[in-house]
């Protein structure tokens, strides 16, 4: 149980994370320029938006629960299983941001899926 | 020599090392806490002294090293390779992290886990093989 949470929160609360972050990222706009004066402006400006805050709490809260997950189990089982968030990351983006999701990648999700689930049937 | 040769020299070894920095910095961090022992309760007051333990430890900052390395080699091959071309590729990423589990920690890994990480790289692949935008952007899959 005290797996099935964990892995929860480093796959959601990871994920959420992301989008998150994602957002504040597409409000932004796309970086053309790469100087390090523009991209440090980029940063900052970033910095202002609540979405980008959101985003650091929660990849920070899937980051503590990685870090608390490999204190008693395998690194081989749990990174592949975390593989989970391309899975979340697509319902995410597509409810959260709108993306569309195209059938293939459906079917690398879905194959993503199978084998964490061989994965998961390994464990000790 | 072409341009498309000398991006593929500079390509696929930058592709190797992500392929090996990200996993490594897993392990790392593995290793680290392994040494902490298990956390088992969420208790704020009980996670500060662990917390400390973790941060002592200099195989954390190992791993944080591994992973912001592999961050900043992953963002340098975005600025010249596509996506659709570096994703496929790093997903061999969870074969390196079964590798460096069984090697460097000694992990023993089963035949099943080893269909399911198998499994799981195949998949990483299919979805790097579509295209990176899908919100207006020419399909390039």
């Amino acid at each position: 149980m005290r797996e099935v949470v964990l892995f929860f929160l480093i796959v959601v609360a990871g994920t959420a994370g992301e989008l998150c972050v994602s957002r504040a990222m597409k409000s932004i706009g796309e970086v053309h320029d790469f100087r390090p004066k523009s991209i440090l402006s980029f940063v900052l400006q970033s910095l202002r938006l609540p979405w980008m805050w959101l985003g650091i709490a929660l990849m920070s809260l899937g980051f503590f629960s990685l870090l608390a997950i490999l204190s008693f189990q395998e690194v081989s089982f749990v990174v592949p299983v975390s593989a989970l968030s391309y899975a979340a990351g697509a319902f995410g983006a597509k409810a959260f941001l709108g993306e569309r999701i195209n059938r293939n990648r459906w079917i690398g999700i879905a194959v993503v899926c199978i084998g964490v689930t061989i994965v998961w049937w390994s464990r000790k | 020599m072409t341009h498309t040769r000398r991006l593929q020299l500079k390509t696929l070894p930058l592709i190797l090392v992500s392929i090996i920095l990200g996993p490594l910095g897993n392990v790392f961090l593995g290793k680290a806490m392994k040494g902490v022992g298990p956390v088992t309760s969420g208790r704020f007051l009980d996670l500060v002294p662990i917390a400390s333990q973790v941060l002592a430890s200099g195989y954390i900052w190992l791993g944080v090293g591994c992973l912001l390395g592999f961050f900043i080699v992953h963002m340098l091959l975005l600025t010249w390779a596509d996506y659709s071309y570096v994703q496929p590729a790093t997903s061999l990423s969870y074969l390196s992290i079964s590798i460096l589990s069984y090697l460097l920690l000694g992990e023993a890994i089963s035949p099943l886990r080893w269909l399911g990480v198998t499994v799981i790289c195949l998949g990483v692949f299919l979805v790097g093989r579509t295209s990176p935008s899908s919100t207006g952007a020419p399909n390039r899959a």
